[in-house]
C-alpha cells in the first residue's frame, strides 16, 4: 500500500486519481501508524515553501517521513513535496526542509537568464545524463512532462537524475537511496507521468 | 525547451459539448469525457471545459462531468465560465481543475485577479479576453463578445497581468470563426507588453495557421481552437508531427 501523505496542501485528487489509474493500492492518509505500515510513501505539495514545512512540521509527520526512510521505505516527493526533502530552501526568506536530500532550494530567476518567463511553466523534456535511474526505466531520454515551478533544486548534483533545459539545466528529479523527488507534476504528465508512478511502485 | 502547447476547447452545455462533434470510433461523440480521453490520447498539451449554462442544475451537471475527466485525463485541465467568485475557484479546483480562466467575472470585479492569485497562485489565474478592433483600438468585449466594455485591451491586459493573472487567453472576436488563421498583429501587442504565456485564440482553420502563428511570433505559447478539432478538420496528432517537421518545439 502507498500512503500520500495529506498535510493540508493542495488538492489531493489528480494525484489519488492517476494512481488508481495505474492499479495502485492507494492511501490518503495524516495518520503515522498508516503511514508505518504502508510500503510506500507520497509527499505532495503545492503552494509555498515555508506555509508547507511548517503544516508538516506542526502536524509531526515531519519526523513520521524521516523515520520510515531511515527504515528504507521508498519515498517519493512531488513538486513541493520535492524541495521539501532538501536541506533548506532560500524561498522568501530561509528555511529548513527535511535534509534527505543534500542541497537547497533556490529561484530559477537566478539562473535562467533574461528574457525567459517565469514561473517555468509547461511541458519540457527530461534528460537523464550518462546513467538511467530505475524510476524512468518505462520512458526514453527526451520524454516530456508538465513543470509548474519558480524554484529549483540547487546543489544537489550527485542526487540529480534527471534535468530540464530552460535557459539552464534546472533539476527536474533527484535521488538519493530509497529517497526520490520530481520536481514535475506525473499526475498531469499524462501516459510518462503515469509511467513514472509506475516505475516508483516498484522499487524496493 | 518548454514545447509550444495545442489545447482543444469544449464548450459544455448541460451537460454536453455544444459545438457539433463528428468522430469516428467515440461512442458518444458529445460527452465532454469521451472528448477529453480522445484528445488527451491525441497529443493534446492541455485542455479547457468552458461552463456555458445558465442554470443552477446546468451548473452542478458542469461540475460533476468535470469531476470524472479529471479523474480519467491526466493533462492540466483550465477551467472557465461562470467564473465569478473565489468560491466558484474553490468549486471547480476541487473538482480537478488545474487552472481557473476568467472573463466577464475579473470585468465586473477587478479585484477578482489578485484575490485569485494571492490564495491560489498566480500560475492558476487565467485572464481570457475578447478583443476586437473599434475605432482604431483593440476594445474589450464582455458577455461572450456581445457587449463592447469601452476599455481599451492593452491596458486591461497589464492591469490584470500586474494583478497576479498568470497566463493570457487572447480571442480576437475580428478573426474568430472565419478560419482564415489567428489574429498576428492582436496577438504581437500583447505578446509586446506581458511577459506571462499568452495563448491564441480565433481563427485556426487549418495545420498550416498554427504553423504561421508559432513562426511570426515565437512568444506565443500555445494555440485554442475548439470546431475545428471537433468536427475533425484538424487532427491534433497530425499537427504536431506537422509542426515539428516545421522545427517548431513540440511535445510528440
Amino acid at each position: 500500500m502507498i500512503a500520500i501523505i495529506d498535510y493540508g496542501v493542495g488538492n489531493l485528487f489528480s494525484l489519488t486519481c492517476s494512481f488508481r489509474s495505474i492499479g495502485a493500492d492507494i492511501c490518503v492518509t495524516s495518520d503515522p501508524e498508516v503511514i508505518a505500515a504502508a510500503d510506500r510513501i507520497v509527499l505532495p505539495g503545492v503552494g509555498a515553501f515555508e506555509d508547507a514545512a511548517r503544516k508538516l512540521r506542526e502536524s509531526g509527520l515531519d519526523k513520521v517521513v524521516k523515520d520510515e526512510c531511515a527504515k528504507g521505505k521508498a519515498l517519493l516527493g512531488i513538486c513541493l513535496g520535492m524541495q521539501m526533502l532538501f536541506e533548506k530552501s532560500y524561498e522568501y526568506g530561509e528555511h529548513e526542509g527535511l535534509g534527505l536530500i543534500k542541497g537547497s532550494i533556490r529561484p530559477i530567476a537566478d539562473v535562467i537568464g533574461e528574457g525567459l518567463k517565469i514561473p517555468h511553466i509547461g511541458w519540457n523534456a527530461l534528460h537523464f545524463g550518462d546513467k538511467k535511474d530505475e524510476l524512468f526505466k518505462y520512458i526514453n531520454e527526451g520524454d516530456c512532462v508538465y513543470f509548474v515551478h519558480s524554484y529549483y533544486g540547487a546543489e544537489c548534483d550527485e542526487s540529480v537524475i534527471a534535468t530540464a533545459e530552460y535557459g539552464a539545466e534546472l533539476t527536474a528529479a533527484v535521488r538519493s537511496g530509497n529517497v526520490c523527488g520530481v520536481q514535475f507534476h506525473p499526475e498531469k504528465s499524462e501516459r510518462v507521468g503515469l509511467a513514472i508512478l509506475r516505475a516508483f511502485c516498484e522499487i524496493n | 525547451m518548454i514545447t509550444k502547447r495545442i489545447i482543444p476547447c469544449l464548450d459544455v452545455k448541460n451537460g454536453r459539448v455544444v459545438k457539433g462533434v463528428n468522430f469516428l470510433g467515440l461512442a458518444d461523440v458529445s460527452s465532454p469525457v469521451s472528448l477529453a480521453e480522445f484528445y488527451s490520447k491525441c497529443g493534446a498539451d492541455e485542455l479547457v471545459f468552458y461552463d456555458i449554462t445558465a442554470s443552477a442544475e446546468g451548473r452542478a451537471l458542469f461540475t460533476d462531468i468535470l469531476t470524472e475527466a479529471a479523474s480519467k485525463v491526466f493533462i492540466p485541465l483550465t477551467v472557465g465560465g461562470g467564473i465569478n467568485t473565489l468560491d466558484d475557484f474553490d468549486r471547480v479546483l476541487k473538482c480537478g481543475a488545474d487552472k481557473v480562466s476568467v472573463n466577464s467575472g475579473a470585468i465586473k470585479n477587478p479585484s477578482l485577479v489578485l484575490e485569485a492569485a494571492k490564495k491560489y497562485g498566480d500560475q492558476c489565474v487565467v485572464l481570457s479576453v475578447d478583443v476586437k478592433r473599434v475605432d482604431g483600438e483593440f476594445r474589450v468585449f464582455a458577455k461572450g463578445g456581445r457587449e463592447d466594455t469601452g476599455m481599451e485591451a492593452i491596458s486591461w491586459i497589464k492591469r490584470c497581468v500586474s494583478n497576479g493573472a498568470g497566463e493570457i487567453v487572447l480571442n480576437s472576436i475580428d478573426t474568430d470563426g472565419v478560419k482564415r488563421g489567428f489574429d498576428i498583429e492582436m496577438l504581437a501587442a500583447v505578446c509586446d507588453v506581458v511577459n506571462v504565456p499568452v495563448i491564441a485564440s480565433g481563427g485556426a482553420g487549418c495545420a498550416e495557421d498554427f504553423v504561421k502563428l508559432f513562426k511570426s511570433l515565437p512568444k506565443v505559447d500555445a494555440g485554442l481552437a475548439a470546431s475545428i478539432f471537433h468536427f475533425g478538420e484538424v487532427d491534433i496528432s497530425e499537427l504536431k508531427k506537422k509542426l515539428k517537421a516545421e522545427d517548431i518545439n513540440v511535445r510528440i
